[in-house]
């Protein structure tokens, strides 16, 4: 079992070093290498989950990665209910997304890199889930930061790419020392960061104070990986690697790590209302915040990205009020049809030759009618439509955040669930329905269903973005997937917790959502309103939501540039040239001065020493004289 | 106590200098002998430094494989070798380090090949020398006398501004190391008032402390001279101006080996002669070294030449190391010494980076270059590989040595600690900008057309780097295993703040009173 455990995270790694050290000759192979190597991660994972939900827990130490003496950092992989949801997640969606790269990467001249950086991608998001301590948590957390810059610059020519994977990578230090600092308080206060030496004796080890200081870095960590407010500017950019890496990194695993993190550790969490408090508003501002500027865009990968910024939000709100296993659920079916979202959208912008504007779209679903219909599954699942995925999920969440006592929260909430399923269906409806927009412009494309090798796990997914959320339902009494994952992040308990009429939220919930798709519909396919009369009324609001708040500009100029200039013209070329390199100059110099002063003195004529000595007796003869009076 | 009754210290800082007389032997017109012969000598000192390693006794602080021969007795001057846990493993990476530093200039050094092998023996024997003197009068022998090796092969081999820099290199840390040598005579002098003994041995001056008003300035002069060296903001700036002009193989050694003799000064002297003292210090050489660390990388960030750019980023990377250092916790002691070797690796893999393309397109200007990936990829997978290792990315070498750094400042200074762990950003910012305008991007410049890829010598010297940047990420304990017992000792020592000289009760001082007193310093 131990074997089998650690095969799980190799077999990615063994990808990563073929296509890595051979890429020049596996050349078109790669692909089918790292998809076999996801496939057998995959399979070598499934006994393990089963085992896991039969009610066993894995630990296992391989070796002792940082000895300190007093404090001992191992390399250990743990399977428990809470990382056997995300290993199963995380191998099945990188598994379909490999296969689908298999076709949608064809031709590109860096074929087997893809499939490298994609494979050390897993390998370092599956060591991210596994491993049994916050450092190794860590190792895992910049190595898909690492791979998602690296996946982002993939076509690292273009310079916006570039700049994105920098960004990206920048953006995601800031929350990472928030990590590190969280990690140094746990390790200095615990004498460990293994979680079955930390999580236990929480309460005997930390006061609130410290619980809130751990808490609310660890979330700093979190706000970076999972693009929260203000952190999110990187995930927009990171639209530029290709589309399966942001279906794969930007929606379905990467960025739910930070959602992952904090519903791991729970336990400092629950000791801390503030933390948590902060955790949950953050993510209610963000879910709102972004919905807003996903309903202007028109690049279809950037609504979905800004979608996926809002998704986040609600998993932040489940794990933030203190529901974890809403959270986690939600990570799970997002996973499954934003996922799904994203494949779809490459299917089109693979037909389309790259295109990604709306406005160039309509009717698709004649020339594509396997993609259309998946689009409309998924947008039913994130639109929280039952008895599709993201129904149950969301409303879990919104559930729980008035049940913990958050009501403004859950009116958030529903208005974000409203503007989620208007969004979505407004990208549905304007690149499927409707008519061509640009006459002729799919013949000379050449626009066509994607093959086969793409279709297959769109799916694949497309069938769990129906299905997946059906855990989620009462079963004799309990909700299993509830069940199982508080068993390791158990739902916080408050005092005095309130509650609603199950049936009145669902329908409040399904309501916000069809209304969404209602308006959608009456304003691109009925166009009783049309999209401009709308945005000519509502002008300031529609321009500057147009412009995402103006935000990347603001970091640009108040940020970025004044701290450029300031180390560039005052810190080098005053401080470190003018200053403190010239002050070391300016005392050689001096040097030298009485140096020659000295110098001058040698002059070699007897009669100039002569002179000199008799000054000087003159001078000491004065002093004797004056220390004698 | 020396395990292999065999003088191997002696073998390792002599070797050099043999093989320096075998190369002044050879016709200065045969260069490929000359090579060849240097490359052997250095390979020859390599491989009997790594008996160091498996016969070292990881159990004990006591120094081991000691050599000592009465030099002048009358004065106390021993011919006294031997390491411990601090020095054994700089004392491996400069043996490590200068085969792969001579073989960079296989190509790149086409005038004077002799003289400059020559000053490359010699100097690889001055800083072995170094490390393995225990003697303090031996250690300032060796000091002054690397010094010159380093002056000619900037004076000589190095770019248009050479003389200035290699002047200001020479006379900055000349400077530093007058102090020192009126620190080290002061030491001997009053060790002799105190414990009427006249001794160099750098044990015994360790385990007999001085009067606090007298260690003050004891710690002064030598922190003067040792600041300089490694080099600490505000001491810096001959550091630029050397790395930019010296010759790759110059680099490499200046960045990798000579500026660890700064950091290890504190270690062997500040530390454990002036423990009183360095706990008065702490909070000013802490905050020194954050200023380094952000300073370093905000003027790192604006250079428009890589080696520049590098040199910045030495001042950053080694202000974490002297942050650990005087943190005076096990584990940030031990996490500044993992950053020193660090340190040594990656940027003298950097360097050697930037050597490889300068010796083909005769520029380092960033602006210049752009879009290696396409044209020379396996340059640029080795690139991305050191780049990751200098800002730290799990996995390397540099996480390790900064996060026990972190850890160990934490452990005594948490704000200290706080704010330098964001120091990870700003390196990420200045390493990956100077990165993508230099490896990604479109390849604007035609003269980059023509750059060919690493050649077979190129990949010989270019891969141990890399083993060593994964082998520390992945399994320190190989490295921190040996030097915990040594560390710990050190930590000891520097607890003791007793200021008392125990056999001679002539001065009496009170931990309570001011530091600097001057009817103390008459006593």
């Amino acid at each position: 079992m131990k074997t089998l455990v650690l095969l799980i995270i190799i077999w990615p790694l063994i990808g990563f070093i073929i296509n890595g050290l051979f890429g020049k000759w596996t050349k078109n192979y790669a692909g089918v290498i790292a998809a076999s190597a996801l496939g057998l991660s995959f399979l070598s994972a499934v006994y393990p989950i089963w085992q896991v939900i039969l009610g066993n827990i894995y630990d296992y130490v391989y070796f002792m990665w940082m000895p300190f003496g007093k404090f001992n950092i191992p390399f250990g992989l743990r399977i428990d209910s809470l990382s056997a949801v995300m290993l199963f997640v995380v191998t099945f969606v990188s598994w379909m997304i490999h296969i689908y790269s298999n076709g949608y990467m064809k031709g590109d001249p860096g074929y087997a890199r893809y499939f490298t950086y994609l494979n050390l991608f897993v390998f370092s998001m599956l060591l991210l889930i596994l491993g049994d301590n916050y450092l190794l948590m860590f190792v895992g957390w910049e190595g898909v930061g690492l791979c998602s810059y690296l996946l982002i610059g993939f076509w690292y020519d273009k310079k916006t790419a570039s700049d994105a994977g920098e960004k990206a990578f920048v953006v995601n230090r800031i929350g990472d020392a928030g990590f590190i600092i969280g990690v140094l308080f746990i390790l200095l206060n615990f004498h460990s960061v293994t979680y079955a030496d930390v999580f236990p004796f929480v309460h005997q080890v930390l006061t609130p104070q410290t619980a809130t200081i751990i808490g609310l870095a660890l979330f700093l960590g979190a706000m970076g990986k999972s693009a929260q407010f203000p952190l999110y500017i990187w995930l927009t950019d990171a639209m530029e690697g290709p589309t399966p890496v942001s279906s794969l990194i930007h929606a379905a695993t990467m960025v739910t790590a930070g959602v992952y993190m904090v519903a791991r550790s729970n336990a400092i969490y629950d000791l801390s209302p503030i933390a948590m408090e902060v955790v949950a508003s953050v993510g209610a501002f963000t879910a709102f915040y972004a919905a807003t500027m996903a309903l202007t865009h028109k690049d279809i990968k950037r609504i979905l990205a800004y979608s996926t910024l809002s998704q986040l939000g609600y998993m932040f709100i489940g794990v933030g009020v203190g529901v974890y296993w809403a959270g986690i659920f939600h990570l799970m079916t997002h996973a499954f049809f934003k996922g799904l979202l994203f494949l779809g959208a490459g299917a089109v912008m693979h037909s389309m030759r790259g295109l990604l504007s709306t406005d160039l779209m309509g009717g698709l679903r004649k020339k594509m009618p396997q993609t259309a219909i998946l689009m409309v599954i998924a947008s039913l699942a994130i639109g929280g439509i039952p008895p599709f995925a993201g129904f149950f999920s969301k409303d879990a969440i919104l559930a729980g955040a008035l049940e913990m006592g958050h009501p403004i929260i859950w009116i958030v909430g529903e208005i974000t669930a409203f503007m989620t399923a208007f969004y979505m269906f407004r990208f549905v409806f304007s690149v499927f329905y409707g008519e061509e927009k640009v006459p002729n412009l799919y013949h000379e494309l050449h626009t066509h269903e994607a093959p086969k090798v793409m279709t297959i796990p769109m799916w694949v997914l497309g069938v769990l973005s129906i299905i997946g959320g059906w855990v989620g339902l009462h079963f004799s009494g309990e909700i299993p997937i509830e069940a199982f994952i508080a068993r390791t992040a158990p739902t916080l308990e408050v005092a005095g917790e309130a509650h609603y009429s199950e049936a009145l939220l669902m329908g409040i919930s399904v309501c916000m959502g069809l209304l969404g798709i209602f308006t959608a519909w009456v304003i691109y396919i009925k166009k009783w309103i049309t999209a401009q009369s709308v945005a000519n009324t509502f002008k300031p609001i529609y321009t500057l939501l147009a412009n995402t708040y103006y935000v990347d500009e603001f970091v640009y100029f108040f940020i970025v540039k004044p701290f450029w200039w300031v180390s560039e013209y005052f810190l080098w070329k005053i401080v470190d040239v003018k200053i403190i390199d010239a002050g070391v100059d300016l005392f050689g110099w001096i040097s030298k001065r009485i140096g020659w002063l000295f110098r001058t003195l040698q002059t070699g004529f007897v009669s100039h020493y002569a002179y000199w000595v008799s000054i000087g007796v003159m001078l000491l003869t004065t002093w004797y004289l004056i220390r004698i009076i | 106590m020396n395990q292999l009754h065999f003088p191997i210290l002696s073998s390792l800082v002599f070797i050099p200098i043999v093989g320096a007389i075998l190369v002044s032997l050879i016709d200065s017109k045969k260069e490929g002998a000359i090579r060849w012969v240097t490359l052997v000598v250095l390979l020859l000192d390599f491989v009997v430094s790594l008996p160091l390693f498996f016969y070292f006794n990881s159990s004990t602080y006591q120094m081991q494989f000691v050599e000592k021969v009465p030099w002048i007795s009358s004065l106390g001057m021993n011919y006294y070798l031997g390491i411990d846990g601090i020095s054994l493993f700089l004392v491996l990476l400069t043996t490590f380090l200068a085969p792969i530093a001579q073989l960079s200039t296989w190509s790149g050094i086409t005038h004077k090949t002799k003289e400059f092998n020559i000053v490359l023996l010699l100097l690889q024997t001055g800083m072995l020398g170094v490390f393995v003197s225990l003697d303090i009068f031996l250690f300032y022998v060796f000091w002054e006398f690397q010094l010159i090796p380093m002056y000619l092969m900037i004076g000589i081999w190095g770019g248009p501004n050479r003389v200035f820099a290699t002047m200001k290199f020479f006379l900055y840390t000349f400077f530093g190391s007058v102090f020192m040598l009126v620190a080290l005579m002061a030491l001997y002098f009053l060790h002799h008032t105190y414990y009427h003994e006249y001794t160099f041995n750098m044990i015994t001056l360790m385990s007999q402390p001085l009067p606090a008003n007298l260690q003050f300035w004891l710690f002064i002069a030598f922190a003067l001279a040792f600041a300089i060296k490694v080099p600490m903001w505000p001491f810096h700036t001959w550091l630029p101006w050397a790395h930019v002009e010296a010759p790759t193989a110059g680099s490499v050694i200046l960045a990798s080996v000579l500026l660890k003799m700064g950091t290890y000064g504190f270690l062997r002297f500040n530390l454990p002669m002036f423990a009183y003292m360095t706990h008065q210090f702490v909070d000013i050489i802490l905050i020194i070294s954050l200023i380094g660390i952000f300073y370093g990388a905000f003027v790192a960030m604006v250079q428009p030449d890589i080696k520049k750019l590098v040199a910045y980023s030495s001042v950053s990377h080694l202000g974490y190391s002297m942050l650990g250092m005087f943190a005076l916790t096990t584990i940030g002691i031990e996490g500044s010494i993992m950053q020193m070797i660090n340190h040594g690796i990656s940027t003298g893999a950097l360097f050697l980076i930037v050597g490889v393309v300068y010796e083909r397109m005769h520029t380092r200007i960033i602006s210049e270059y752009g879009g290696l990936a396409s044209l020379v990829p396996i340059f640029s997978v080795f690139f991305m590989i050191f780049t990751l290792s200098s800002i730290a990315v799990p996995g390397t070498n540099g996480f390790i040595g900064e996060f026990m750094v972190l850890f160990g400042t934490f452990e005594s200074h948490k704000l200290f600690a706080i704010i330098a762990a964001f120091g990870g950003l700003f390196a990420a910012v200045y390493m990956l900008t100077m990165f993508k305008r230099v490896v990604f991007l479109k390849p604007l410049n035609p003269k980059l057309l023509k750059l060919t890829d690493f050649n077979l010598r190129e990949w010989i010297y270019m891969v141990p780097l890399v083993v060593f940047v994964f082998w520390i990420g992945i399994y320190p304990n190989t490295f921190l295993s040996k030097m915990h017992a040594s560390v710990s000792h050190l930590v000891e020592q520097t607890k003791v703040v007793n200021t008392s000289p125990s056999t001679n009760g002539k001065v009496s001082f009170d931990n309570n009173k001011p530091i600097i007193k001057k009817s103390a310093l008459k006593g």
